[in-house]
């Protein structure tokens, strides 16, 4: 009990994987500094930036349902963690996870965007019922070419839904990204993570533009901070599925821990090129984007896959 | 200086409200995120919405149509916040003082912070004001 307490808290859970998050979040902006010819933001800024929302005042809007309001940030904080331990732990090598965590890591990366729009909803705000109602279409649109590419993975690793066992097959057998259905594989769930995290191309969620953050309209104080930590937690353990799935996962031991580390951080520098270099596209122009073009991708990496390419 | 007001510092997110401003001084304020002054250096960021906010930058003289939405979105912004007039507008009234509409100054509807003239100020001069109003505090 008390080492699930842990796991949960804090080694792959919670503090952990939030402050490594937070330092790609910082590895991001400033990227996106260098790219934009600037300097960016100092390595501490994340933390300066939680600390001073939890300083801050937290209002509660007027119209709307409080409780709703309150709790949908705990919840995503809950689920992010959860799915922080279920993805870290088989990817670390720590503990070999159980049978068909794969299906639960699914459902529970879901929880984070799920709680974003009952967030939204209950706060009563015209705009952030847009962005709600935008973030939903994206899920309906990203979620099915993602589940296509895991059952590419899942054909490639024998019919396995564990992950442990989906890494130990690629350490065997050589990590899934150097076949041709593995790359095919890769691009789409790349961009299914880029919609998952809300980053450029797809963050008409939060267009501050024209909806004002969007979903994010009415949180302040508290429970920015919460959803801000969200948000780090994620940046994370995306990028960890990602190495885990085509990578041959993030093993700890001797000097393959710089390995593990060069993979996340080539993954984040992947998405913030993708995020830096294309302007926002429509809701309509990104459900066909997915329905159409990545729904092909993974269905022809599922065909490769069961042909052994 | 606790860690916490030194993050304050080191995080100052900005929502700028135009109270029927000429458009000149936004143009300046937008200058401050080009490459060439790059205010994320020191943690600031425009934000969208007033509830993440920090910084209020109030551009133009207060309107009497803009008095009743100013004094409002000043209701809204989460607590502390740092009131920043930018531009003669809104520190004195400039060039509009003597309109039929002029229900300004600034500081005689919400309590302000620092005051950054100019006919649009320099995007120096604001930054200026900003660093001078940290080391106040
Ligand atoms: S201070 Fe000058 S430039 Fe700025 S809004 Fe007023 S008239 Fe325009």
């Amino acid at each position: 009990m008390a080492k699930e307490i842990f796991y949960f808290l804090i080694f792959p859970g919670l503090l952990f994987s939030g402050v490594i998050g937070g330092f790609l979040s910082w590895f991001d902006r400033k990227l996106t500094a260098r790219v934009q010819f600037r300097q960016g933001p100092p390595l501490l800024q994340p933390l300066y930036d939680f600390v001073k929302l939890l300083a801050k005042e937290t209002m509660i809007p007027k119209y709307g349902s409080p409780t709703t309001f309150l709790l949908s940030p705990v919840f995503a904080l809950f689920g992010a963690s959860l799915a922080a331990v279920f993805i870290l732990l088989p990817a670390l090598g720590i503990d070999g996870g159980f049978n068909g965590d794969l299906l639960v890591i699914i459902y529970v990366l879901n929880i984070p965007s799920v709680t974003y729009i009952i967030g939204a909803l209950a706060s009563g705000n015209p705009l952030a019922a847009v962005g709600a109602s935008r973030e939903m279409k994206l899920i309906l649109s990203y979620e099915l070419p993602f589940l296509l590419v895991l059952v590419s993975i899942i054909i490639k690793a024998g019919m396995t839904i564990n992950l442990a066992e989906i890494v130990e097959y690629q350490v065997l057998h050589g990590a899934f990204i150097g076949s041709l259905s593995g790359i095919i594989g890769f691009i789409t769930i790349i961009m299914c993570i880029q919609a998952k995290l809300g980053l450029v191309p797809f963050d008409m969620a939060e267009g501050e533009g024209e909806i004002c953050d969007g979903i994010m309209i009415e949180s302040s104080g508290t429970i920015l901070a919460m959803y801000k930590f969200v948000k780090y937690i994620m940046l994370l353990i995306l990028p960890a599925l990602v190495c885990t799935l085509f990578m041959s996962g993030l093993s700890v031991s001797g000097i393959n821990i710089l390995w593990s580390v060069l993979k996340i951080l080539g993954v984040v520098l992947l998405l913030t090129l993708i995020r830096n270099t294309n302007p926002r596209v429509r809701i309509k122009q990104a459900m066909r984007f997915f329905w159409i073009w990545m729904n092909l991708f993974a269905i022809i990496s599922i065909v490769l896959a069961v042909f052994g390419l | 200086m606790g860690f916490k007001e030194k993050s304050f510092k080191k995080s100052l997110w900005v929502f700028h409200l135009s109270a029927g401003s000429c458009n000149n001084c936004d143009i300046e304020i937008l200058d401050l995120l080009t490459p060439r002054y790059d205010i994320e250096r020191f943690g600031m960021k425009l934000v969208g919405s007033v509830r993440h906010a920090d910084v209020l930058l109030v551009t133009g003289i207060v309107t009497k149509k803009t008095l009743p939405r100013v004094l409002e979105v000043y209701e809204q912004a989460p607590k502390p916040i740092v009131v920043v007039a930018i531009g003669a507008c809104p520190c004195t009234g400039g060039i509009f003082a003597s309109g039929y509409n002029f229900a300004g100054p600034l500081d005689k509807v919400i309590p302000v912070d620092a005051y950054i003239p100019g006919c649009p100020p320099k995007p120096e001069a604001m930054l200026a004001g900003i660093v001078k109003l940290l080391n106040k505090k």
